[in-house]
């Protein structure tokens, strides 16, 4: 059975530098907005106008990215292989992390030839005291650009970007109830092994729960932890794992679930895995009146559309405004939410100031003087020189 | 390069002339935007760890400045630490020149410099307003910044007899010179901005003016103790320092002699095609040459043609960019003006003397 965490030692440097920095970092904490002590909001007072317009952090942070809270990082202390491709990052944060839930998944930002890329991932370990590392398990999607990076080029003391983690896919906060069912697939079982590892670190005063999962793989090389999860298995009395091999046993629907767990109508549930397996066990759990017993995570992908210029736009949705219009490809952005009402930031409109920047929330654009595709979630985008290349939203 | 389209035909006109230099300057920006990588993003964080090194250093010799060499290194290393942040980071990054890197801390809608003018004011009055508008009279303020009279195009009035003196008297001032001159007062009795955004911009103009101030003037000076008056006589060096070489910079980046102004109208600039933007960024723009101390100095606008030409690539390349702009230039009978500092300063202020007095064919 792998160790699932050896304590790593931390980096002597960054450690002695951020107990020296120990006055400063009740500074930044104000500066970041986190409850400060009363002498840590005089000092701060002091402190932080003779760095302006710069913040003590901009400093910091130069000296050791993980003493920055304003950029949270986290620097890379193991990259250990799984199974077929996928491999397991354990990181150590930095001063500007806010901690997670078990379950929740994690934004991270790579730096592949000078140009930062957001991803996020299911963090697998339980949440951690202060200082301690976490985990996420990548898996390499051919041709991708970010998980290759991370699985086959990413080595020990490389600094990734953390952002807050997110998601509601979570352990419920005590008390947990009595039975629970986790049906996963492929990479699914990443936030689901968080869970599952965070109860096995749980001593229980009370009766434990009974947690069974079902996890779909092609075959066993391609069960992610799974040794792991059988060795747990096999030492808790309260956890049983099933594997369901779908090049030799089909897929699973959820038509199966009398079968394999004949009680799941009374289980609380986790989901996480292909849309498909999703959308049917939403229908049969919402057809036999369990729907508010199912929770669901799902990846998304952004769709990346054919390099066709004569692609069609798309729907655009102005988050914060509330407006919605119909933006034909060749169109810039600003000039499409003008024409809706919308009060867009403008300046040159030849895509020289910068003034017209806004965040993509999801969806991509258009180059117009390229005809370069491109557009992440958060991304600013510069509306004036770029149109819609199928619905987007932008946060406006 | 690899040019694709050359012309099997004679050009006949200007203007095949002009549409070919667009062709010609977009490939050129293509190929910097697809070699823009980790060495780019390298470069940045070097100059900006440089900058917070010489800056942290230059404070703390200031600190104890009672002791003259640690005054000398002290304010030479935040002279240098100032201009750097303004010309190599400030200016850049405001420009959008690193946004490519997606990252925060070096982005033009977050960056804030040490310098009096708010980023937002100046990226609407500079990045908007100038680099559209370039040198075209009655449209780019920068064109003499409202005060100078820079083009015979412009009106005289007798207070431009003065204008020798007051050029002269601005450069120690210069953050406050333009500080002022964002806020558009000028703008307020056309209509072109209204009463309640000018004191908008007032309140954030003063904002920024009393923690800028506070922090050379006050803060620090009371920290370096016994060294007050010293560390305080430093601060305003470097700062004054720091006025005249970006005055010097900028008014050598547009004003030499040889360097064009335009008399458009608003509505023929709508029509201007991608080549004629193009021509009068060249025409409108002069470079200094120099070795690479000069070019870091003066956050590569000793590269202002290349600068004005392709506003939002990477300082670090306009040095690789220059040779084939000036080669561009040359094929296509374009002048090209650039000159030493020194000939370029004394050009400058020859304009400066020009046009403080009526033209004789323009008299009134």
């Amino acid at each position: 059975m792998p160790v699932l965490r050896a304590p790593t030692p931390s980096m002597p440097s960054a450690r002695s530098l951020a107990a020296l920095l120990g006055f400063a970092d009740r500074l930044a904490e104000w500066g970041s907005g986190r409850v400060p002590t009363v002498a840590g909001r005089i000092a701060s007072a002091l402190v932080n106008p003779l760095a302006s317009p710069l913040a003590p952090d901009d400093y910091f942070g130069l000296i050791d990215p993980l003493l920055s809270a304003r950029h949270p990082a986290g620097r890379v202390v193991a990259v250990r292989p799984e199974c077929a491709g996928a491999a397991t990052l354990e990181i150590r944060p930095g001063r500007g992390w806010a901690g997670h839930r078990a379950g929740q998944y994690l934004p991270v930002g790579v730096e592949i030839d000078g140009v930062r890329h957001w991803r996020t991932y299911s963090i697998t370990s339980p949440p951690e005291a202060p200082g301690r590392t976490l985990t996420i398990t990548v898996k390499a999607e051919p041709g991708g650009r970010v998980s290759p990076h991370l699985v086959h080029r990413t080595r020990c003391g490389t600094v990734l970007r953390l952002g807050p983690a997110q998601g509601e896919f979570t352990l419920p906060e005590d008390p947990l109830p009595p039975r629970m069912l986790m049906v996963t697939a492929g990479s699914g079982i990443t936030p689901v092994a968080g869970m599952l590892r965070t109860l096995a670190g749980r001593r229980f005063s009370g009766p434990a729960p009974d947690v069974v999962l079902l996890h779909s793989a092609p075959g066993p090389d391609e069960f992610l932890f799974r040794a792991e999860l059988a060795g747990l298995a096999a030492r808790l009395p309260w956890l049983s794992v099933h594997a369901r091999y779908t090049r030799t046993a089909g897929r699973l629907v959820p038509e199966h679930m009398g079968v394999l767990c004949p009680d799941w109508y009374d289980r609380e549930t986790w989901a996480c895995g292909p849309d498909g397996l999703l959308d049917a066990m939403s229908r049969h759990w919402a057809a036999a009146g369990a729907g508010e017993r199912l929770r669901v995570e799902r990846f998304r992908l952004t769709p990346v559309l054919p390099q066709d210029s004569d692609a069609p736009g798309g729907r655009v949705r102005f988050e914060h405004s509330g407006v919605e219009a119909d933006a034909s490809a060749g169109v810039p952005l600003l000039e499409t939410g003008e024409a809706a009402g919308v009060v867009m930031p403008y300046g040159c409109r030849r895509g020289i100031c910068f003034g017209c920047l806004v965040p993509l929330v999801h969806g991509r654009v258009r180059d117009l003087r390229t005809g370069e595709l491109h557009g992440e979630p958060g991304e600013l985008i510069q509306t004036c020189v770029n149109g819609a290349a199928g619905p987007l939203a932008l946060a406006l | 390069m690899s040019t694709t389209a050359v012309p099997v035909t004679p050009l006949e006109s200007p203007e095949d002339h002009t549409e070919l230099l667009g062709e010609e300057l977009d490939r050129i920006r293509a190929e910097i935007v697809a070699a823009r990588g980790a060495q780019d993003a390298r470069y940045i964080r070097t100059v900006i760890a440089a900058q917070r090194g010489l800056e942290t250093g230059g404070r703390a010799a200031l600190a104890v400045s009672l002791f003259p060499p640690a005054w000398l290194a002290g304010t030479a290393m935040l002279t240098t630490a100032k201009i750097l942040e303004n010309m190599e980071l400030g200016h850049n990054i405001l420009h959008g020149q690193w946004d490519w890197m997606g990252d925060p801390a070096i982005h033009s809608t977050t960056w804030e410099w040490d310098f009096l003018t708010p980023a937002d004011a100046w990226k609407h009055t500079h990045n908007h307003l100038h680099h559209t508008y370039t040198n075209v009279v009655g449209l780019d303020r920068d064109l003499g910044y409202t005060i100078l009279r820079m083009s015979p195009d412009q009106p005289w009035h007798p207070v431009h007899l003065l204008q020798p003196l007051y050029t002269a008297l601005l450069a120690p001032v210069f953050e406050w010179g333009i500080a002022l001159y964002d806020l558009e007062a000028d703008a307020l009795p056309s209509g072109r901005k209204s009463a309640r955004a000018f004191l908008g911009d007032l309140a954030g103009l003063a904002r920024k003016a009393v923690r800028q101030a506070a922090k050379d003037y006050v803060l620090f000076p009371l920290l370096a103790g016994p060294s007050a008056l010293p560390c305080l006589v430093g601060n305003v060096t470097a700062n004054g320092l720091r006025n005249i070489w970006a005055h010097t910079v900028i008014f050598c980046g547009h004003f030499p002699g040889d360097v064009q102004t335009f008399s458009y109208e608003e509505e023929q600039l709508e029509g201007e095609t991608r080549g004629q933007w193009y021509l009068r960024q060249i025409q409108g723009s002069a470079n200094i040459e120099g070795g690479y101390l000069l070019h870091i100095l003066t956050g590569n606008l000793s590269h202002q043609i290349e600068h004005h030409v392709f506003p939002d690539l990477p300082s670090n390349r306009y040095s690789e960019l220059a040779p084939r702009v000036r080669e561009i230039c040359a094929r296509h009978g374009i002048t090209y003006v650039s000159g030493s500092l020194w000939r370029q300063y004394v050009s400058m202020w020859g304009r400066v003397l020009r046009h403080s007095v009526p033209d004789g064919s323009r008299e009134p």
